[in-house]
């Protein structure tokens, strides 16, 4: 899902040139969706959470760049194959760091994004015990 | 010329925001009344220079004076008038101005009509309004002029980006400037209320349509960018959490929380710290949303006219600006008495609920925006998307969506459950109808069903205020918070079928195939190429036929600009009342047949529907708000005249 | 009221680091690049066909034969490759063995490059679907490896060879075992 927004917005997206394309054709599943539904919804869950590495912020899903086609095929094949997703995940990790995957994994370094939003919860519910305590 | 003319209006417009400044301050310090009679007054002209500069701009713009900088740099000849004129604010100097104008009118406005606080404070609050303003005439005056000469002149300008060659695009910037502004002016009120130590009901009754207008425009300027994204960028996709929206999204989510708390504090007197903290974190989000967009520190589709050096500027005055006012509200909050007491069980506890809940949703959002920027810090890359802030903001939203069904039926201070227990539980029954019966239709996820279920509650729940009560004589306020809830339904619904129901079908097609995607079976016709003004396209006819129905017409197109050069891909869309088809043209395959990409999404176009409601909802508060205010007024007026009349 | 107003001091001293991390991040220059996490581990196994006639292709076992190679990332349609060229030339020249990967090439088009700009390579594979270039972590054109002589990813130079990149490189290849 790409969006948009903003302040102005948007985009000069790509600003970079169309110059630097290659004349081959997209690869064969990049797009083609797999015959099998169930495959396929499980391979687009995973692409719409794959950071495109050629793009500016955008999923493979939903881009044109021709490395996320190929990605899409890499996926896809993989899929079709029998991968499971998360193992797909963790081989693109394995690669490219945690930056290519859009789905932060629990770790040394991102434990604070799970833990503050349970920290905003305890820090809400003690000030609505203190207000209303209070006023009881 | 004009552009020079334009200029100098600026600088005489900085320099009455000093005089009001100076006026001000010596007001504040019971210093001399001269100096004091001139705030106003200055307030008002400098509304009139700043517009004044503006439609020089778009003069420039509209001439296509490739003498002008910034007219060579984003505008060409031959692009339609339309384009031309919004391409005046399409890029950063223009919007920059476009934002000091807002700013400087709103000021005019508040100096020309409001006087139902005590001077003391209105002067704080101009005053504030100066000192905020003359940052941004800095910026511009300095870093950002809209008017610099270009030499030698050049035969053609550079072009605008085709994708903001659009409507929606046009509409959209100035929809969240007037929003962004608006939560400068609440700002201003606050510094205003914090230095005079004045912060009463009649406080939070001046802010509030200013909080409501800047929510008004926000709600819309969002609405506007996402409809904008989702057909423009050729994937359906209307919300990523990328950087760029969540800075549009910041912003409105404390101005939600603000509208809230301002309510409060208006009508009881109550939630007084509260409300001021959210004032000043209001602005702060759109400080720091500018701030995101425009120096390019996170990687963003949408980062636009990015450069460090402008970070730098807009940095220093969010120091500056916020960091004061936070430091302001540190040093006086203990001076704040608390307001009045009420029960969780009432208006208020219903509300607090509501502001805990978004306040929290900001934070996660601040934080999932702000943390690969942290991390980056030590070495280490991450990426924060879709995965993270569906779940764990919807485990805040959701919830207040529950008290959302109780809490407009509570009566203020104290109430209890048993009063409004009827409303609630066939609300609540509803959307458990809706939980089971879509829940065993279909394997959905446990968000989208959720969503859906929710969303149905509180569309009963929304009208449960009407009941028992005259329609005619209900107050638009009430009419308002009605329609912006049902909004909020309408709009859940729209993005629960959206991620639950899409059909998606990727096909290559040559002229006489027929796809079928959901119930439409599409037909490509016939590829055509076609032209434009300052484009050429290759153009799919197709006919679209719901479930065997009549035939439509529909027609994506591949476009080529050539100024500057750039493809994009318009995406054609056929609207029912129970969704939408959306076809995208790709390129042609080595076997001669096209690349061809459809979409059904059931409802889609509600979440835009809903978010036109909740503006609307929006729009009727507030008039409601001002026309109570100004007979109010009148009535005062009256008194104070037969009183007088007494008297002599 | 105590309490929260030291609270509320600590908000102040978390938007001042906030704004110091703002300060830094746009005091240093942007990094778009995506490094490999490959460094360190061996070539994924891979064959690829010959990319021109006159070079035979490459597959994982050319990679760990023993001596410490520069591969080559590139393809004839990007345009930083061309900028390369003469450095990669210079590269060769001093001795350092350079396999070529070809990403989404045609023969023609391939032949044609290396024409034009000059052939240092001892292989080149063919690589259609991007699929090595995933596999060792490579998220554009062009880049250089250098992979050691039993088959380990040692070092990523990411972009176009420049003059003064040769130096860093050829100590890199010394590193690796040459």
């Amino acid at each position: 899902m790409r969006t948009g927004f903003l302040f102005v917005l948007i985009a000069a997206m790509f600003a970079a040139p169309v110059a630097a394309q290659d004349r081959m054709p997209p690869a064969p599943y990049a797009y083609r969706q797999l015959d099998d539904p169930a495959l396929e919804a499980k391979a687009q869950a995973l692409m719409e959470t794959i950071r495109c590495l050629k793009c500016q912020s955008q999923s493979i899903a939903d881009s044109d760049a021709q490395m996320a086609g190929d990605m899409r095929h890499e996926i896809r094949t993989r899929i079709a194959a029998g991968e499971s997703p998360g193992h797909i995940r963790k081989w693109l990790i394995d690669r490219y760091g945690n930056y290519v995957s859009y789905k932060p994994e629990v770790n040394s370094v991102t434990w604070p994004l799970f833990v503050i939003p349970l920290v905003l919860l305890v820090v809400g519910l003690l000030l609505m015990r203190h207000r209303f305590r209070k006023s009881a | 010329m004009i552009a020079e003319f334009g200029l100098a209006a600026l600088w005489l417009a900085a320099a009455l925001a000093l005089l009001q400044l100076f006026g001000a301050f010596a007001g504040v310090r019971g210093g001399s009344a001269d100096l004091v009679a001139v705030v106003r007054p200055a307030a008002v002209v400098q509304a009139a220079l700043t517009g004044l500069a503006f439609l020089m701009l778009i003069w420039v713009f509209a001439r296509t004076d490739l003498s002008v900088l910034l007219v060579a740099s984003n505008s060409h000849s031959e692009k339609p008038l339309i384009f031309k004129i919004s391409g005046a604010w399409s890029n950063h100097e223009g919007s920059m101005l476009m934002w000091v104008v807002i700013m400087a009118v709103s000021g005019g406005l508040i100096a020309l009509i409001e006087r139902r606080l005590p001077e003391k404070t209105m002067l704080a609050t101009l005053g504030a309004q100066a000192f905020v303003s003359l940052g941004f005439y800095a910026f511009l005056l300095f870093s950002s002029n809209p008017f610099e000469r270009l030499s030698p002149v050049p035969v053609e300008g550079a072009g605008l980006n085709p994708l903001l060659q659009d409507t929606a695009a046009a509409v959209h910037p100035p929809g969240l400037y007037l929003g962004y502004v608006g939560l400068s002016v609440a700002f201003s009120f606050v510094v205003g209320a914090l230095l005079t130590r004045n912060v009463t009901p009649d406080f939070a009754r001046v802010m509030r349509p200013w909080v409501l207008g800047a929510w008004i425009f926000l709600t819309l300027g969002i609405t506007a960018g996402s409809y904008w994204a989702y057909y423009e960028l050729g994937w359906g996709g209307w919300w990523f959490w990328d950087p760029v929206e969540n800075a549009s999204l910041m912003p409105w989510l404390a101005a939600t929380a603000l509208l809230h708390s301002a309510s409060v504090l208006a009508a009881r007197d109550a939630l007084r710290t509260w409300t001021v903290m959210l004032g000043v974190v209001a602005f702060s989000m759109s400080m720091i949303g500018t701030f995101l967009v425009r120096s390019g520190i996170l990687t963003s589709v949408h980062a636009f006219a990015v450069d460090p050096e402008r970070g730098n500027f807009i940095l220093a005055l969010l120091a500056i600006y916020i960091g004061g006012a936070l430091a302001l509200f540190a040093a006086r909050a203990s001076t704040i008495a608390e307001g009045e007491r009420f029960a969780l069980m009432s208006r208020e506890g219903a509300l607090v609920v509501n502001n805990v809940a978004l306040s929290a949703i900001l934070g996660i959002v601040l934080l999932g925006t702000l943390y690969p920027l942290l991390t980056e810090a030590f070495g280490v890359r991450v990426s924060v998307g879709p995965p993270y802030f569906n779940p764990v903001s919807a485990s805040f939203f959701l919830p207040m969506l529950l008290v959302l069904i109780a809490g407009p039926l509570l009566r203020w201070r104290r109430d209890s459950f048993a009063r409004v227990q009827r409303s609630v539980v066939l609300a609540v029954s509803v959307g458990l109808v809706v939980l089971f019966g879509v829940g065993v239709l279909a394997g959905l996820g446990i968000l989208p069903l959720l969503g859906m279920a929710l969303a149905a509650a509180v569309a009963v729940a929304a009208f449960a205020p009407l009941r028992g009560r005259s329609l005619r004589r209900l107050p638009l306020p009430v009419w308002g918070m009605v329609i912006a809830h049902f909004g909020i339904a309408v709009s859940l619904f729209g993005v629960a079928c959206d991620s639950a129901l899409t059909v998606e079908k990727l096909a290559a097609a040559k002229a006489g195939d027929t796809i079928a995607v959901g119930p439409w079976q599409v037909t490509l016709d016939s590829i055509e190429p076609v032209a434009g003004p300052n484009w050429t396209a290759i153009e799919g006819r197709m006919t679209a036929r719901y479930d065997g129905g009549e035939g439509r017409e529909l027609a994506p197109q591949a476009r080529s600009f050539w100024a500057p050069p750039q493809e994009t891909t318009e995406s054609a869309l056929l609207t029912r009342w129970n969704g939408q088809l959306y076809a995208v043209l790709g390129k042609e395959a080595a076997d001669g047949r096209w690349q061809v990409r459809l979409w059904w999404k059931p409802f889609v176009t509600w979440i835009w529907f809903g978010g036109i409601l909740i503006a609307l909802g929006g729009l009727l508060s507030l008039l409601g708000r001002v026309t109570g205010d100004l007979r109010l007024r009148e009535r005062r007026r009256l008194i104070a005249q037969r009183h007088g009349e007494a008297v002599s | 009221m105590k309490t929260m107003r030291w609270t509320l001091w600590g908000v102040v001293v978390l938007f001042a680091a906030l704004m110091t991390l703002f300060a830094w991040q746009l005091s240093r220059p942007k990094d778009d690049f995506v490094e490999s996490t490959m460094i360190g581990k061996p070539v994924p196994e891979f064959t690829l066909e010959a990319a021109a006639a006159d070079r035979p292709g490459l597959s994982s076992v050319d990679l760990a034969d023993g001596t410490p190679k520069l591969m080559n990332i590139f393809a004839s349609w990007c345009v930083p490759c061309i900028a390369e060229a003469p450095q990669l030339a210079e590269l060769e020249r001093a001795g350092a063995p350079i396999v070529g990967v070809a990403i989404r090439d045609t023969p023609e088009d391939l032949v044609a490059f290396l024409q034009r700009n000059g052939n240092p390579f001892t292989r080149i594979g063919a690589d259609n679907l991007s699929e090595i270039q995933f596999a060792i972590g490579s998220s554009g054109v062009p880049e250089t490896f250098v992979i050691d002589g039993k088959g380990i990813i040692r070092y990523q130079h990411i972009g176009d060879i420049r003059e003064e990149d040769i130096p860093v490189l050829l100590a890199k290849l010394k590193e690796a075992g040459a």
